[in-house]
């Protein structure tokens, strides 16, 4: 929170500029002291403010970042730990590529529906804007979200490290079952191929109701145009469904008659388990829930009261409930939770605790509207095994020891 | 194709399809009584064709061409092994050669096991839809058709699975039967009080 740079554009900016008091950024890094923190008035009602501005920034003084790791292929993590809320900026949303971010011209984007269809048909951005649109909040989260809470378990780990693949948006589009409709689906399709325009063409097979039902070929994101990491100019958007089966960059949709068995869905994304098969095609994500206050790097200054807050969300539909326990799952009681409470989307979650000052381990639990309690860790290895991957929902812990520091916890 | 049947029909019955989105209400824009708006524009045979790429398990998609594994080993050496290792076992990328182990299939259990092509993968024409979709990474739908058979007769041919002199092409590939084929079971989850 205390270094922050000046960057190439708002010098640039300052330059062209040249009178007035420039933006905010910009009086704020013309009166940084010398230690690199960002300075203020001593009183800031004795100095003219900074003017209006085509594009806001945050404060200076706040500096949520995402996590990467992986390099192209790999993940960017949401700071949970920074959030207020349900929404996730949208420059924070998680990230996940298989072959990076592709740039897509929107002037020459198309969409291609064929196969099992009456109609094979392009659509154009222009075309898929013009559609009667909806709009809708739901969580977006990468399958393998929770992984490092589930074996080879370290206690300096944080929420962002640990749940960081979730993220909420209130997506914008067209419902695909317009563009089936359009189309002319023929009788006798089950699955639908969708793929993207990355360097990986990246493909999933998906059953046909799920795109009668209520997927949508999103092209908004909280407000404004998807962010290029979330699918620019159009994505496939499955509410309550693993990430990955959410294609972005989507290009084109193969109806067909089978699952295609793409390497997303055979070598990747199938859940081993603990009985000697493999699950597949296990697009549903289970309820879940984490603790994001307080939570590691945190340390409480002392004891006395602390509100609890994290957040739940359940691929199956709304969160009915969710219990706190303070003392590592003896005892369980309800969170206040934060309306709206909607389904297949994050929950904020509330529970004011009067901290004794002892060692403590407090833990969440989510119950959804299909009557689903998120299970412990020794649950679901027990069912799953130890070995596999994928869809790790168990309850999480954090340790509040005696000096305040918080530590991931290793029982639950 | 009968395990796949059985999916699709799993599905069905578990969706409830209605042909219409969740919510929708009589006269909204979104319900089957909406008319079938005339944006868009047809799709032409060229549009199609370039972008149709996917491979089916049956061996529908699958272009002409061939490799055999001698052929493949060449290919690899140039322009797969230096992620996946002169053997495929090496990396850095993740190892795409490998039986072990030959009994059962307790990856659930054993997280050190090393999931590949071998014992792992269901189905052989994944090994040409992916390859060619994207590799190699540096310079991914840069393959031919030959190319692609090469280098999916190399794998094969490594994992135990085929001789190094069968030739892999459009009719052969889909007949390949590979060890993890029956080990896949469909998503019995369904929500409520189990835990699966």
């Amino acid at each position: 929170m205390t270094d922050v740079p000046i960057s190439r554009r708002s010098l640039l900016a300052g330059a062209a500029g040249a009178l007035g008091a420039g933006t905010l950024q910009q009086q704020l890094a013309r009166l940084r002291n010398q230690s690199g923190t960002p300075a203020v008035p001593a009183d800031p009602t004795k100095v003219p403010g900074a003017p209006t501005s085509v594009l806001g920034e945050r404060s200076p003084f706040e500096r949520p970042r995402r996590l990467p790791l992986g390099g192209n292929q790999g993940v960017s993590l949401t700071p949970l730990q920074d959030l207020y809320g349900i929404v996730t900026p949208a420059d924070l949303h998680f990230e996940r590529h298989h072959a990076g971010v592709p740039a897509i011209d929107p002037q020459r984007y198309k969409l291609l529906i064929h196969g099992m269809v009456e109609r094979p048909m392009v659509f154009d951005l222009a075309a898929l804007r013009r559609f009667p649109a909806v709009s809708a909040l739901h969580f977006l989260e990468c399958s393998g979200n929770g992984g490092a809470s589930y074996r080879n378990i370290r206690p300096d780990l944080s929420p962002q490290q640990i749940d960081g693949l979730t993220s909420t948006s209130e997506w914008t589009g067209v419902p695909l079952a317009t563009l089936f409709r359009a189309v002319g689906v023929k009788p006798g399709a089950t699955w639908f191929l969708a793929e993207g325009e990355d360097a990986a063409v990246m493909a999933r097979s998906i059953p046909i109701e799920k795109g009668w039902d209520d997927a949508l070929i999103a092209y908004g994101q909280n407000g404004e145009p998807l962010r290029p990491e979330q699918g620019y100019p159009a994505r496939l958007l499955l509410p309550g469904w693993e990430g990955n089966s959410n294609v972005k960059w989507l290009r084109r949709i193969e109806v067909a008659d089978h699952p295609f068995m793409t390497r997303e869905e055979t070598s990747k994304y199938t859940d081993p388990l603990a009985d000697g098969t493999a699950r597949q095609f296990s697009f549903v994500m289970d309820a879940k829930s984490i603790i994001t206050f307080p939570a590691y790097p945190v340390t409480l200054p002392g004891a006395g009261w602390w509100e609890i807050s994290g957040i739940a969300w359940s691929g199956r539909g709304m969160i009915r409930r969710v219990e706190i326990s303070t003392d590592g799952g003896r005892e369980w009681a309800p969170a206040a939770l934060q309306l709206p409470v909607l389904s297949r989307c994050h929950t904020r979650f509330r529970y004011l605790w009067n901290w004794d000052g002892k060692e403590s381990l407090i833990m969440s639990r989510a119950v959804d509207e299909t009557g689903y309690v998120q299970p412990t860790l020794s649950e679901l290895r027990a069912v799953r095994g130890l070995g596999t991957f994928y869809h790790f929902n168990h309850i999480r812990s954090w340790r509040v020891r005696r000096d305040g520091s918080v530590v991931f916890g290793l029982e639950g | 194709m009968r395990r796949l049947v059985l999916v699709a029909t799993i599905f069905n019955a578990a969706c409830g399809h209605s042909g219409e989105p969740r919510g929708a209400a009589p006269g909204s824009a979104h319900g089957v009584d909406a008319p079938v708006l005339p944006f868009g524009r047809p799709a032409t045979a060229d549009e199609i064709k370039a972008w149709d790429i996917a491979i089916a398990p049956d061996g529908t998609g699958l272009p002409p061409g061939s490799g055999t594994a001698a052929q493949g080993a060449v290919l690899y050496r140039q322009k797969c092994a230096m992620c996946h290792g002169p053997t495929g076992t090496e990396g850095p990328a993740e190892p795409l050669v490998g039986r072990e182990p030959r009994q059962g299939f307790p990856f659930g259990k054993d997280p050190s096991l090393v999931r590949t092509v071998g014992n792992y993968w269901p189905y052989a024409t994944t090994l040409y839809d992916y390859i060619h979709r994207a590799m190699p990474l540096n310079a991914p739908g840069s393959l031919s058709p030959d190319d692609v058979y090469r280098a999916v007769a190399f794998l094969l041919w490594r994992n135990e699975i085929i001789t190094d002199t069968a030739v892999v092409n459009a009719q052969t590939l889909p007949r390949v039967v590979m060890p993890a084929r029956d080990r896949f079971v469909v998503d019995n989850r369904r929500g409520g009080a189990e835990v699966r």
